[in-house]
């Protein structure tokens, strides 16, 4: 052990040591003073605590707020339609519970003072009263509604149908990191496969770009039959990407999202949203950018500003640091951006981009992945 | 029932035990095994789960100190770490793996073996009989077994810490596939299969626990001891005792499925998945991830209730002793929290509005889940309306019972945001449900513990526990509670995640460093406080102020009129008889009216 430890250690020893030998002696004066003296006096000192942590407790809870709010996502508007919405929501329902809070906190501290223990005096037996307790069943349900009314009604607009000309973005999650892929011209996604993915080849989300039969194993590593994929054209011209997504300012965007082994989840904090990736059913988002990403540079007046992807569900040991970007961008700069990629296809056989039009043989290698066992 | 044979000819019965008492005292020499290890006296039971809970709750707590250190200190190491903890802290620094480690155990550990078998454990079991006026447990050889299930899979759960590959390290909601998959995490090899099996011995020490408390509280109150004359702890301990029994089964059902796909190749939970570190595609295909995440929080929402019930009831109780003066309400008391477990069982699905849910049925789970702060409303102004003119004496306890009802409406309402579909969706798994769940159901739940401890010790040891240093750990906790939760509100309003180590990485959430060093500081000074507590307890075990009379606190209750240190059997003679309620205080200008009392001709009705 090093000095520092032994020192802290020694510290927190003597500490306690001195904490104990106070409270032991406590003890004995209150013995020699007589238990009712000595009573009356911790009574009288813990009430009075009572009012000063109130009072203490409301300043601190102002004085946090200037610290920390500068620090939130809240000074700055939400980057989308729907982020404000929640916006509106957050400041409902502070407002109904900040009035609940401070009277209920205010109250209790304050009656724990004034009603400190008097002989003088004796407690008021007041068992029951049916009409306050109606009272306070029907207030705080007429206030539940008012936020459940609300929130439901912002809730649907936010859950309904994505609108019929939103762009659709495929967002997958894997163990640590993001994989997005566009449909390409035809706007269609080809068909993809789990058992499909051969990373070496460039495959990473098990597109069907060749016939092939896989054959399936069980655990141990024995045939149980087999799976014929037919090769989907619709998924030689998909973008598949890792390095962000681009999405388009003003442009309502649809995320299909799905997960390659755990459950991630797409947080989208600036945009004030997040949806599960679970492996085996794909889930859906919708929104439509209101900033891009410059723009919101210059309205959080920091120069470094990205719109980070943070998976918000645990997944692993490196969950924290599985990082996506989203860049949104004008259409201008959106069409250049694409006009520069490749579809994953042509990636993936450079020597076959020439004679896309015709089927591609099928390549036995394509399968091998599922061969191997772990 | 028996209740025939104990009410109706309460002559015979007694009789019996005063024979079987003095039988007792005279020529059965307890030994040390049968008196202290297993031990089949409700009070002596209570002792080992509140003493392993302690332990367990250091334990937790100091996993906490650990991984706040590496939360408020990302870019230090500490090389005397490594001294004592060896590959835990590997050069002096947490690493990812372990990191996750200990916040998958602080959370098992706190929510299940501090809060549910620590709390419960202890008060359901000393409290029912001697409230309800029984000599023991419906069935004291069950209730030695629960303790002995819970002692078991605390040994299994403490083993798995010890293992090559680590303990579980996939959250403390075991979502699977990370759960069922070793090659996805490590900690989801062995650990796993030890969190499992600890886990299932846990389930079944809380079932033949909870059955037990269900049929004492029914069967074997004594005589005049209507279930409305009843303290609200005992309410409060068979809602608690009735939520257990129908939940923890499907948890357990839950984790055997999850077992099956673990190791019979199975696909409950599996579909569709690559691993790239092995590049396997698993031969697993249909299964659903989110079935097992409805089955893990149809128990895992009215667990909330069960760590929180017992401290309302024991909350209750000790506010209406100190503050001299009924509980107001005692009914809408009762009903509110049979609306709570009834509810409880109606809102599981708000933990998982993100997971790709139905809207529609999200919507419903919001109303559901909205609703059930109405009667949590109701328990808040009922606390405040007692308080109102009463003529209060802050004893520890006491002070407890009211830091419990301050953090449980600063917990409650942030409730009200979460429960809210809409605003879920931007603060699911951020800062701001971590100090929303500690508050309400992690600090608070411990401030009634502690109410309980105070307040009840004196009958546990026939001593009073120091009150300077009982009032030390009541200021420090409750001003250091908000220290540290308060702040993480903020947090969560930036939609910085939980369950990172690190954030210096991620331009969103960066700029919080600061407040997490002073987080990670308070949270040590707390944590350092709670020894001090520890301390107390076990010193005033052996060296406290000893008692003078049976009844320290003037309570109506029926545990105070045994003696001060009562045998097995609780009462030397016949069982009491009750006339009244159990919360006759400051009526027709007595301080109290035990239940004991026959109601006087003169008296005023209430």
């Amino acid at each position: 052990m090093t000095t520092t430890g032994i020192l802290l250690l020694a510290i927190l020893i003597l500490g306690f040591l001195i904490t104990f030998q106070i409270a032991k002696a406590s003890e004995y004066v209150s013995v020699l003073k007589g238990e009712k003296k000595a009573f009356e006096q911790n009574n009288r000192i813990n009430a009075f605590l009572m009012v000063v942590f109130l009072v203490l407790g409301l300043i601190g809870v102002w004085w946090c707020n200037k610290a920390l709010y500068p620090k939130t996502l809240m000074p700055y508007p939400a980057a989308s339609e729907h982020g404000k919405n929640i916006d509106t929501m957050l400041m409902i329902t502070i407002a109904i519970t900040g009035i609940v809070f401070l009277i209920t906190q205010i109250l209790l501290f304050w009656f724990a003072y004034k009603y400190q223990h008097s002989e003088k005096r004796q407690a008021f037996f007041y068992p029951h009263n049916n009409k306050l307790e109606v009272l306070w069943t029907t207030v705080p349900a007429i206030a539940l509604c008012i936020l459940v009314g609300f929130g439901l009604f912002y809730w649907f607009r936010m859950t309904g149908e994505a609108p019929a000309d939103a762009m659709q973005v495929e967002i997958t999650g894997k163990q640590f990191g993001w994989i997005y892929r566009y449909p390409g011209k035809d706007g269609e996604f080809g068909k993809k496969y789990y058992r499909n993915i051969d990373e070496a080849t460039g495959n990473q989300l098990g597109l069907i770009w060749r016939d092939t039969t896989i054959i399936k194993k069980d655990r141990h590593n024995n045939p149980v039959g087999e799976a014929k994929l037919k090769a989907d054209p619709q998924g030689f011209d998909d973008l598949v990407d890792n390095t962000a997504m681009y999405l388009v300012k003003g442009k309502a965007v649809k995320l299909i999202i799905n997960s390659r082994d755990v459950i991630h989840d797409v947080g989208l904090s600036h945009f004030r949203l997040k949806m599960d990736a679970v492996p085996g059913t794909p889930t859906t988002m919708w929104f439509t950018p209101q900033y891009t990403t410059d723009e919101m540079k210059k309205i959080t007046n920091n120069p470094k500003f990205e719109y980070e992807i943070s998976c918000d569900q645990m997944c692993g040991n490196s969950h924290y640091a599985m990082r996506g970007i989203i860049k949104v961008v004008t259409p201008e700069e959106f069409i250049l951006w694409k006009a520069k990629q490749k579809p994953a296809y042509a990636l993936a056989f450079p020597e076959t981009v020439a004679t896309l039009a015709q089927p591609a043989a099928p390549v036995a290698d394509s399968a091998a992945s599922t061969q191997r066992h772990p | 029932m028996s209740n025939e044979a104990l009410h109706g000819h309460p002559e015979v019965v007694t009789t019996h035990d005063v024979h079987h008492d003095e039988h007792h005292v005279h020529h059965h020499k307890e030994t040390f095994i049968t008196k202290y290890v297993f031990s089949q006296d409700h009070k002596m039971i209570a002792k080992q789960f509140l003493i392993t809970g302690m332990i367990w709750a250091v334990i937790g707590g100091l996993m906490s100190v650990l991984f706040r250190l590496q939360l408020g200190y990302p870019d230090q190491t500490f090389p005397w770490l490594e001294d004592i903890l060896g590959r835990w802290a590997k050069g002096g620094k947490i690493s990812a793996e372990n990191y996750y480690a200990l916040v998958t155990m602080h959370g098992t550990v706190l929510v299940f073996f501090v809060l549910t078998g620590g709390l419960s454990g202890t008060f359901a079991n000393f409290l029912i009989p001697l409230q309800i006026g029984a000599r023991d447990m419906a069935s004291p050889f069950m209730n030695m077994l629960s303790y002995w299930f819970f002692f078991g899979g605390s040994i299994v759960m403490i083993s798995s810490l010890f293992i090559q590959t680590g303990p579980f390290s996939g959250g403390w909601t075991a979502y699977p596939p990370l759960s069922a998959l070793g090659d996805a995490s490590p900690g989801s090899k062995t650990g796993m299969d030890l969190w499992i099996t600890a886990m299932a011995m846990f389930v079944v020490s809380s079932l033949l626990g909870g059955l037990n408390y269900i049929s004492t509280v029914l069967n074997m109150r004594t005589k005049g001891m209507s279930m409305t004359r009843m303290p609200l702890t005992m309410w409060a301990l068979f809602f608690t005792a009735v939520l257990g029994v129908l939940s923890f089964p499907v948890l357990l059902s839950g984790f055997i499925l999850l077992l099956f796909d673990r190791h019979g190749g199975t696909s409950f939970y599996l579909s569709d998945i690559y691993i790239a570190a092995t590049k396997t595609a698993l031969p697993n295909e249909g299964g659903s991830a989110i079935l097992f995440q409805h089955l893990f929080w149809f128990l895992g929402h009215p667990e909330v209730y069960i760590i929180l019930l017992p401290a309302m009831g024991m909350a209750s109780e000790i506010i209406s002793i100190n503050a001299r003066k009924p509980i107001f309400g005692y009914m809408a008391m009762v009903g509110s929290m049979f609306a709570i477990t009834i509810l409880a069982f109606l809102v599981w699905a708000h933990h998982m509005f993100v997971t790709g849910l139905n809207p529609f049925l999200g919507s419903v789970f919001v109303l559901l889940t909205l609703l059930i702060a109405v009667p949590s409303a109701i328990k808040v102004f009922n606390w405040l309306t007692t308080i109102w003119k009463a003529n209060i004496k802050f004893t520890p306890g006491m002070m407890f019972a009211l830091g419990f009802v301050s953090l449980f409406i600063s917990g409650g309402l942030t409730g009200i945001f979460l429960g809210n579909s809409t605003l879920d969706i931007h603060l699911h798994d951020t800062y701001f449900v971590i100090a929303h769940f500690h508050i309400v159901m992690g600090v608070s739940a411990f401030f009634g513990m502690f109410a309980g401890i105070y307040h009840w010790f004196p009958k546990m040891y026939g001593r009073f526990m120091n009150n300077t240093m009982a009032y030390i750990h009541f200021w420090v906790t409750l001003a250091g509670a908000y220290l540290i939760f308060w702040p993480m509100h903020y947090e969560g309003l930036a939609g910085m995640p939980r369950r990172y180590l690190d954030y210096t990485g991620w331009e969103s959430f960066k700029q919080f460093a600061e407040l997490n060093k002073f987080i990670s500081t308070v949270a040590i000074i707390v944590f350092a406080v709670q020894l001090l507590f520890i301390f107390n307890f076990f010193y005033s075990i052996f060296k406290g102020r000893k008692l003078t009379k049976p009844n320290p606190w003037g309570a109506t209750t029926l545990e105070w009129t045994t003696p001060i240190r009562p045998g097995h059997g609780n009462w030397p003679g016949e069982i009491p008889e009750v006339h009244r309620w159990a919360y006759d205080y400051s009526k027709d200008g007595r301080d109290f009216i035990p239940q004991t009392e026959p109601i006087g001709p003169n008296e005023s009705h209430h």
